[in-house]
Parts: structure tokens; C-alpha cells; sequence
């Protein structure tokens, strides 16, 4: 087809110019100079950046930190933006949904800084109000994310349950379940591939913020990505492009695996249906 | 009776649910934009909690008392540093948001329109790098952009220059960092239009003798107006609050408002100004922001039909 080279060739580059950063990344953190861009060939390549990074105890247990608020925000945002979700698309119109609303797709936009200076404003308002949150730290950090993560989740969740009528849970109701029934039996099963892509989402998106982290951390509490930032702003580390290789290996294989297992899994269930609807005929 | 009692848990039921995402946004997201806009009306104090309160309990009178303070706003509308820096997050933005067009508008197209078999392992190759840090994407193009990185190293070796060029710390680096870092929300609402698009109207415009590029600007660009909206909206409005990306890979002599606003706040430790640079930004992004909410409710209504 005419013209197809030229589609394919603005694709190729984009995605090189997706990659190439990333790549280059990977290729410096085996290069034995400090100055890293420069290859220090005679020397490289070398494990001594990761040898260094497992020795950083500070980094470790910001990771650790890290990992621990993505858990619990994932969490908590996916049962919030679950519920957020099933209203939205469920609930028929009822007074301030269109507030709801709102508020679930603003997230998604705003700024981080005004985000952040928000949230901490909060946080030191209800200190002084009713002495809770105690400090700042890995619970206001939580509570921040999952507000925004949720908003995420919220959008995943809607447009996973627009996708398929609700003649299933109105059938369960007309034969007497109650609500409650009908969404553990019948509406969970069925979004349970946007649930796994919501945590997923939720938890990437805590895991990798900085901006909102910083506003509402306390003493102690520094997240990984606070603390590549204090030291990316002082220039670039060789150990730092260790730490981003490791990053992407573990992403890239989370990436794939669970594809792999949704794309698996998205077969069986059509399957599944196909085989229920043959038996009901 | 026992129908009524039905009605009424169902009633306090659906109450309940819809209460609790409701009650969690208006703590925690609806709240605190007003405790935001009342401490931009207050003084900057240095002990806790760093501004002073805005309404006093008068013995005397047995009245509440509210001063507010005005020059933080004042400061914005008279400083021209500030609307210097306005006005310059503002082109940083638009012009980000339109190379991120130019680069993720053919991308998107070329996926949508290839072999469904691949289709879906271009997506993956598009988002895959989303779920990576971002702060370490942004952190690649330091290596990538200094004097003597990988680029200028290139290109000196090859010949094509004998002089490194200045790459990083400029509003060029800038671009290339929005750039970079927002593709995956430009490429994916305009994938997911022209993804929908009914081919059969390029076919009858060829039968009818209008050349591809004719048909392109004539049917496929109108008809692709809301995705390109939306992965605007979606690129430009967190772009003009931007604080990582010009802090790791911009100009020192020139600051965005993200970066004034962080520098307030943690350096100055002036929290009402601080406030009242957020409320302004927010004032200047609420358009945008009211246009994208639009989008998605569409988004969403359209796809439940």
C-alpha cells in the first residue's frame, strides 16, 4: 500500500525515541567510568554499580518504604475506585453525581504541585484541628496517593463495567439475590481483569511519584523516587542508571508475564461462554 | 411491612456506597482546595503552622473577626517575575503539547490502521515504558543531552560537529522531556479514535478521485478532532504545572511555575504565597480542565451505548 512506508517509519523512530534513552541507560550502568557517557572500554563491562547499589542502605530502605505505600495505596484505591465506578455506572442519576464525577476524572489532570501543596495543607490543617495525622509520614503519604490513584482506577473500573450490559445482575436480582450477592457473585468475577490492571496501575503510579510524595513525606519517611531525585538534581551517578536498569527488568517482565496471563485468561472465560451458551441452546 | 423495610435498607444501602468514595473525595480532594484558598489569603509566620489564622474570637465584641490578606495576590498581579513565569509555563506547555501531536499523531495512526494481530503488541511497546519510572526516563536524557553525553559524543565523533552543542538546560530539553514523558497519553486517546473510524468513507473518496492526502485532511483529521482534544487536554495541563522535568533538564535563569511554586513553599517556606500561585494556576487551568472532564463523560456515556 502506498504511503505504508511512511506510516511505519514515523512508528519505528517513535519508538526508537521511546527506547533509545532507556537503552542507553542500560549500557552505561556496565560502564566502568565515573563519567558515565563516556566508555571506559579497557574496564567495562563491570558489575561494580550494582555491587555498590546493594550496598546502599539508605536506598534499600527507601525501596522498602517505597513499595510498602504502593502496596497499601493500590489497595485502598482499588476498593475506593471500585465503588467510585460501580455508582458511576450502576447507580442511575442520583443527587451530585455529577460531583462525583468530577471529582474522579479532576485527578487525572491536575497538576501535581497543586495536588500536593493541597493535600499537606490538609494534613497540617486536621493536626490542628483534631491532632490527627500525627505528623506526616508513611500514612499521609498513603492517603495522598490513593486519593489519586483511585481516580485511575475509577476510569479502568467504568469503562470495564460500560463494556458489558447489565442484563446478568438484573437477571440475579429478578430472581431475588440481593444486592450485595449480586455484585460478589456476579459483577466482581466479571471486572476481576480491570480490578488486576487497576492494582496494577494504582500501585506504578504511587511507586513512581515524586512531585506529591515530597509535599506530604515527613522526616524518615523518604520514598525512592525522593531520593533519586536529591540525587539526580546533584548530577547523574553511575549507580543511579544500575538502579534503573534492575527497574525496568523487573517492570518488563511484570508487564509481560501478566499480559501473557489476562490474554490466557481472556480465552478461557470466552471459551467458557461459549461453551454455557451451546449447552443452553 | 416487610416490602417497606426492604425499600428502606436498600434506600440507606445505596446511600452507604455511593457515601464512601463520595465522603473520601471531599476530604481529601474537594477540602483542601479551599483550606488552599483561604491560607492564600493569610500572613506567612515562622512558627508552626507556618501562616497566621485568618479569623480571631474577639472578647470584647463576642464576634468572630476574619483579616484577610491580599498582597499575595497582589505580589502575583504586580511582580513581573511572576507573570513572566505565567506566561512562560504556559508557551513551554503549548508548544510541548503540539510536538507531542506531531510526533504521537502519525504513531497512532500507524497503529491503528496495521494488522490487528500487532496492534495490540504496538500498544504494549507505547505503555511499556509508562510503567517505568518516569523520573528515571527524564533522568536518561541528562546522559543523553550533556555536553559531553552521548548525543554531542556522536555527533563529534561522526564529524558533524566540532563544537559540542548546548542541549541541556534549555527550553529545547524541556520539549524533549514533556515530549518524551507524555507520548503514552497522547497516542492512546487518538489510537482509540482512529481505531473506531469507518474505513468504507476513504475508500468512497478514492472511488470519487480524492487524492489520500485530500481524503486525510478532509475526513480522517475532522474526524479525529476529540482524540486530539483529549490527548491535548491530557499533555498540557499537567505540562503548565510541571516541576520534575524543568527542574531536572531546564533553563536556571528562566523558571516554570511548578518550580516557583515548589521553591516557595520549600525554600521560602512562604506557604500563603505559595497558596495563592496554586489558586492562580488553578484559576488558568479550570477551562482546560472543565473541556477534558466533558471528554470523558462522553467517553464513557458513548461507550456504554
Amino acid at each position: 500500500m502506498r504511503g505504508g512506508w511512511f506510516r511505519n517509519g514515523m512508528l519505528g523512530l517513535g519508538l526508537a525515541f521511546l527506547y533509545v534513552p532507556i537503552l542507553s541507560m542500560i549500557v552505561f550502568s556496565f560502564n566502568n567510568s565515573r563519567l558515565v557517557t563516556v566508555w571506559d572500554s579497557p574496564n567495562s563491562p563491570t558489575l561494580r554499580w550494582y555491587v555498590r547499589l546493594l550496598e546502599n542502605d539508605q536506598l534499600l530502605g527507601a525501596a522498602w518504604i517505597s513499595v510498602k505505600v504502593a502496596a497499601m495505596t493500590a489497595t485502598g484505591a482499588v476498593i475506593l475506585g471500585t465503588i467510585a465506578g460501580l455508582v458511576l455506572t450502576r447507580f442511575g442519576p442520583f443527587r451530585g453525581r455529577a460531583v462525583l464525577s468530577a471529582m474522579t476524572t479532576a485527578p487525572l489532570v491536575m497538576p501535581e504541585v497543586i495536588t500536593g501543596i493541597a493535600m499537606l495543607l490538609l494534613f497540617v490543617s486536621l493536626e490542628q484541628l483534631i491532632g490527627w495525622p500525627e505528623g506526616r509520614g508513611m500514612l499521609t503519604i498513603t492517603i495522598a496517593h490513593i486519593t489519586f490513584a483511585m481516580a485511575y482506577v475509577t476510569v479502568v473500573i467504568q469503562s470495564r463495567l460500560a463494556g458489558f450490559d447489565d442484563a446478568l445482575e438484573e437477571a440475579a436480582l429478578d430472581l431475588g439475590a440481593r444486592p450485595a450477592t449480586v455484585f460478589f457473585r456476579i459483577t466482581l468475577p466479571l471486572i476481576l481483569p480491570a480490578l488486576v490492571s487497576g492494582w496494577l496501575l494504582a500501585f506504578t503510579l504511587s511507586w513512581d511519584d515524586v512531585v506529591i510524595s515530597q509535599f506530604v513525606a515527613g522526616p524518615g519517611s523518604s520514598t525512592l523516587p525522593m531520593e533519586i531525585f536529591s540525587r539526580v538534581r546533584r548530577g547523574v551517578s553511575p549507580d543511579i542508571n544500575a538502579l534503573a536498569t534492575i527497574m525496568v527488568l523487573i517492570v518488563a517482565t511484570g508487564v509481560v508475564l501478566s499480559t501473557l496471563y489476562m490474554k490466557r485468561e481472556e480465552k478461557r472465560r470466552e471459551r467458557e461462554e461459549q461453551m454455557a451458551r451451546r449447552d443452553g441452546n | 411491612m416487610n416490602k417497606a423495610l426492604e425499600t428502606l435498607q436498600a434506600w440507606f444501602g445505596k446511600r452507604l456506597v455511593i457515601g464512601v468514595p463520595y465522603f473520601w473525595l471531599l476530604l481529601f480532594f474537594a477540602i483542601p482546595f479551599l483550606i488552599v484558598f483561604k491560607i492564600s489569603f493569610s500572613w506567612m509566620q515562622p512558627i508552626q503552622p507556618g501562616y497566621a489564622p485568618l479569623f480571631f474570637w474577639v472578647e470584647e465584641t463576642q464576634r468572630f473577626v476574619a483579616t484577610l490578606n491580599f498582597s499575595n495576590y497582589e505580589v502575583l498581579l504586580k511582580d513581573p517575575l511572576y507573570l513572566g513565569t505565567f506566561l512562560y509555563s504556559v508557551k513551554v506547555a503549548a508548544i510541548s503539547t503540539v510536538l507531542c501531536l506531531l510526533v504521537g499523531y502519525p504513531m497512532a495512526y500507524a497503529i491503528a490502521r496495521s494488522p490487528a494481530t500487532t496492534r495490540n503488541l504496538f500498544l504494549m511497546l507505547i505503555i511499556l515504558p509508562f510503567w517505568t519510572s518516569f523520573l528515571l526516563r527524564v533522568y536518561a536524557w541528562i546522559g543523553l543531552l550533556k555536553t559531553n553525553g552521548v548525543i554531542n559524543n556522536s555527533l563529534l565523533a561522526l564529524g558533524i560537529i566540532d563544537q559540542p552543542l548546548t542541549l541541556l538546560y534549555t527550553d529545547f530539553a524541556v520539549y524533549i522531556g514533556i515530549v518524551y514523558s507524555y507520548l503514552p497519553f497522547m497516542i492512546l486517546p487518538l489510537y482509540s479514535n482512529l481505531e473506531k473510524h469507518d474505513l468504507t468513507l476513504l475508500e468512497a473518496a478514492a472511488d470519487l478521485g480524492a487524492s489520500p492526502v485530500k481524503s486525510f485532511f478532509r475526513i480522517t483529521l475532522p474526524l479525529s478532532m476529540p482524540g486530539i482534544v483529549a490527548g491535548c487536554l491530557l499533555v498540557f495541563i499537567p505540562a503548565v504545572g510541571e516541576y520534575v522535568i524543568p527542574s531536572l533538564l531546564g533553563r536556571t535563569d528562566q523558571l516554570m511555575i511548578g518550580t516557583v511554586l515548589s521553591a516557595q513553599f520549600f525554600g521560602a517556606r512562604n506557604w500563603p504565597v505559595a497558596s495563592a500561585v496554586a489558586i492562580a494556576l488553578l484559576i488558568m487551568l479550570l477551562i482546560p480542565i472543565m473541556l477534558f472532564q466533558r471528554y470523558q463523560r462522553r467517553e464513557l456515556e458513548a461507550a456504554r451505548r
